[in-house]
């Protein structure tokens, strides 16, 4: 990733917050969103910025499922993990999608369009089974209509 | 003074304004004018009436109480012709009753009695105005005017109000365990990233009522003698956190956050953070950790958060639905909240109930209902007439409840007794077709993935029940394994650092108690009877109902079915994955699972 366009997001990010160590999360969120992920420069540009020390930058990037430090793909789908969405037919679902995108959990498609990976309660389980692509909602779904679903993203 | 027949009342907001709100009230004078009425009706304006985007311009007309909507000048003449000339009222311009269905949140049942949930469905969220016309904030203004903190505490205490958050600790003790500490700088922060999987009453609340949040923390802010309050959200909940801060915004500007609220000497503020995904992060000192920006790690205590919590301040930490219920109880009364709910459990509670159920969504029912009432009066019963197996309560730190106990009252201490807990309210529905084994390994599962690893009983005994308990569902358990997974279970429930390990055995504890014999038929048996844990069964085609008719051979996605059209078919267990679609294209009830 071009160097200018990671500075120009750490930039904006951190000035949003007003360089306040205490939001380091919410500043990481913002650069995980615009840029897809935390480059490692992105983290080293953060933690000179704010005056912390990268370990601790790290720490932190590491340490919430929202935060990602590896590239992800070009779309990225949430699958509710929880309760509610397994006992109404989630794992059936969630065969589909790994079936259908040969990837496990965590990992990304070799061409870069998708990630998979699955998400805490969304508290909508009255439409469970339920998943997220990018930041679209799909709710009660049966694992039939999962090559319908993904073939309408590119 | 002028005596008028009739008023007629215009919305006069920006929106209805944008959509010709004062062209609308200047040619109803017109009209009125040249009709010779103008004497007798009169025009006013006023604020919003319905919702603008949906009815703007729109009017009421009195004594009749009409609602006539979308009105443009065109539509005037006649309005007035047919309804003040002629007395007809015009229903070409009346609302339009839109049914809109709250999928979360049904009309309640005679079970059911509405606190918490009181203003949600009904008020617009993002219009203080409508929190206020319910009463809102005029506890608030009550406390600020009549009470001394210490009497605040004292409301609270006498009310017998518990953290909803799951522990059920005496929200008074809490508050008043802040008010001693003798420091300048507190803090009250609001725990909204705590709900279980499936326990959506939180946000639902932050999302349709957040200003009864924001004025329970601005008195426990008062009561406890701090300035500044956090709500700690969910990620997950994009939606929530969007409400809360145009909720703090309009509190603001009418001067009921911030500096001399309600001209009192009182001064408070409120800010919300957003976690970033983490599970643990609803632990209250991983959540403190979270808001100064660190990684989300529970740290042992003492000290607690009331002595040493928020940037090592004295904090306040409740949930969204004990704040949410604070005004109210403000306003009613202690003795009037303490009358409703069992001896020690006070009040109602939110529920979430999910899964087998017919009615799934939140539910809000006085402690001491039981969970028949629950599960078949407000949940209408189990899908399909089926049976029931079992009742999940608390979230993934909950346990299973069996038949046998369906007439326990609910409350803090009976499910505690029968080895689960209330937790934030989820409630899941489990029919006979549950494998009792497979919800602990999912459960354990869960709990292994969001144990933040700090500490080894839970990083490293969570990771081995789930190792033994997948081992049994896919066919090779051995003997032992039960003894192995109860002892691990009392190991990680005595040793864990927060209540993320000391409740994740509760799972299999309790489907071990109650369930036993399933884990024998698992391990010894080589079954499962639910016929769910695939290692364990095989699907084969009856000679008499198969009628040979191909739809299992072609649908097979492996090609494990074979035969001739017309003929029996036959399944090769060797190629097949016990996928189960052919049992449910099979049109003849002819596959058999075993």
């Amino acid at each position: 990733m071009e160097k200018d366009k990671i500075e120009q997001a750490v930039q904006s990010a951190v000035d949003r917050y007003d360089a306040n160590r205490a939001e380091l999360i919410p500043i990481l969120n913002d650069i995980n969103r615009s840029l897809g992920y935390l480059p490692r420069e992105a983290l080293a540009e953060v933690g000179q910025r704010l005056k912390t020390p990268p370990s601790k930058v790290m720490s932190v990037a590491t340490f919430y499922r929202m935060l990602s430090v590896e590239k992800m793909g070009r779309h990225v789908i949430q699958f509710c993990e929880s309760a509610p969405c397994h006992v109404v037919g989630g794992k059936a679902v969630w065969d589909s999608l790994r079936e259908t995108l040969e990837i496990e959990a965590g990992e990304t498609t070799p061409d870069g369009k998708w990630t998979l990976t699955t998400v805490s309660c969304l508290g909508i389980c009255g439409v469970g089974p339920v998943m997220v692509i990018d930041d679209e909602v799909f709710g009660s779904l049966t694992p039939d209509q999962i090559p319908g679903i993904l073939s309408k993203f590119n | 003074m002028k005596f008028f027949r009739s008023h007629v009342l215009v919305s006069v907001d920006p929106k209805s304004l944008e959509r010709g709100a004062h062209e609308v009230i200047d040619a109803l004078n017109d009209e009125l004018y040249s009709q010779g009425l103008i004497d007798e009706v009169q025009v006013l304006e006023t604020s919003r009436i319905g919702d603008p985007l949906r009815y703007g311009p729109d009017m009421m007309v009195y004594p009749e109480g009409v609602h006539y909507t979308n009105l443009s000048i065109d539509d005037v003449p006649f309005l007035v012709q047919e309804h003040f000339l002629k007395g007809r009222i015009v229903e070409k311009f009346l609302e339009k009753e839109e049914k809109v269905q709250d999928e979360e949140l049904g009309t309640p049942t005679p079970k059911e009695l509405r606190i918490v949930l009181r203003n949600c469905g009904k008020i617009d969220p993002n219009n203080i105005e409508d929190y206020i016309s319910e009463e809102g904030y005029l506890a608030l203004g009550k406390i600020l005017a009549d009470y001394t903190p210490e009497e605040v505490v004292q409301v609270i205490l006498d009310s017998g109000l518990r953290g909803r958050g799951g522990a059920g600790f005496p929200t008074g003790k809490k508050w008043q365990f802040a008010r001693v500490s003798q420091t300048k700088t507190k803090y009250v922060i609001c725990n909204a990233d705590e709900g279980d999987p499936g326990a959506f009453m939180n946000r639902r609340i932050l999302e349709s009522d957040p200003h009864s949040v924001v004025e329970g923390m601005i008195i426990a802010g008062y009561a406890i003698g701090a300035s500044m309050g956090y709500i700690y959200c969910r990620a997950e909940y994009p939606l929530a956190v969007k409400t809360m801060n145009i909720a703090i915004q309009q509190a603001r500007e009418l001067g009921l956050l911030g500096k001399n609220i309600l001209g009192s000497s009182f001064s408070f503020d409120l800010e919300v953070r957003m976690g970033a995904g983490a599970f643990v992060c609803g632990e209250e000192t991983a959540l403190m950790a979270s808001i100064e920006g660190s990684r989300g790690e529970p740290r042992p205590r003492p000290p607690f958060p009331a002595v040493k919590g928020l940037w090592g301040q004295p904090s306040n930490i409740n949930n969204v639905e004990t704040y949410a219920t604070v005004p109210i109880i403000v306003l009613k009364g202690a003795k009037w909240y303490a009358s409703i709910g069992t001896e020690k459990s006070k009040g109602t509670k939110t529920f979430a109930l999910a899964g087998d159920v017919v009615n799934t969504g939140l539910i809000e029912v006085p402690f001491g209902t039981t969970l028949r009432e629950i599960v078949y009066d407000v949940g209408g019963g189990i899908k399909d007439g089926k049976q029931l197996k079992a009742v999940q309560t608390g979230g993934p730190m909950g346990g299973c409840i069996p038949t046998e106990y369906i007439d326990t009252p609910v409350d803090y201490e009976t499910l505690s007794e029968l080895g689960s807990i209330m937790g934030s309210g989820g409630i899941i529905i489990m029919d006979e077709d549950t494998c009792m084994v497979d919800i602990a390994r999912f459960f354990m599962e869960f709990t292994q993935d969001e144990s933040c690893g700090k500490c080894v009983p839970c990083r490293i005994g969570t990771r081995r029940i789930l190792e033994i308990l997948t081992r049994i569902c896919d066919g090779n358990g051995r003997d032992g394994d039960i003894e192995t997974l109860e002892f691990l279970s009392q190991q990680i429930k005595a040793d864990s650092l927060c209540g993320l390990g000391q409740g994740a055995p509760n799972p299999v504890e309790t489907t071990l108690k109650y369930f036993r014999d399933e884990y024998v038929a698992h391990i010894y048996d080589k079954k499962c009877p639910a016929k769910v844990c695939k290692g364990l069964i095989t699907f084969s085609i009856l000679d008499g109902p198969c009628t040979g008719c191909t739809v299992c051979a072609r649908n097979c996605p492996v090609n494990a079915i074979s035969g001739e059209r017309r003929q029996t078919h036959a399944i090769d267990p060797d190629i097949c994955i016990r996928c189960g679609i052919c049992a449910q294209v099979c049109n003849f009830n002819a596959i058999s699972i075993n």
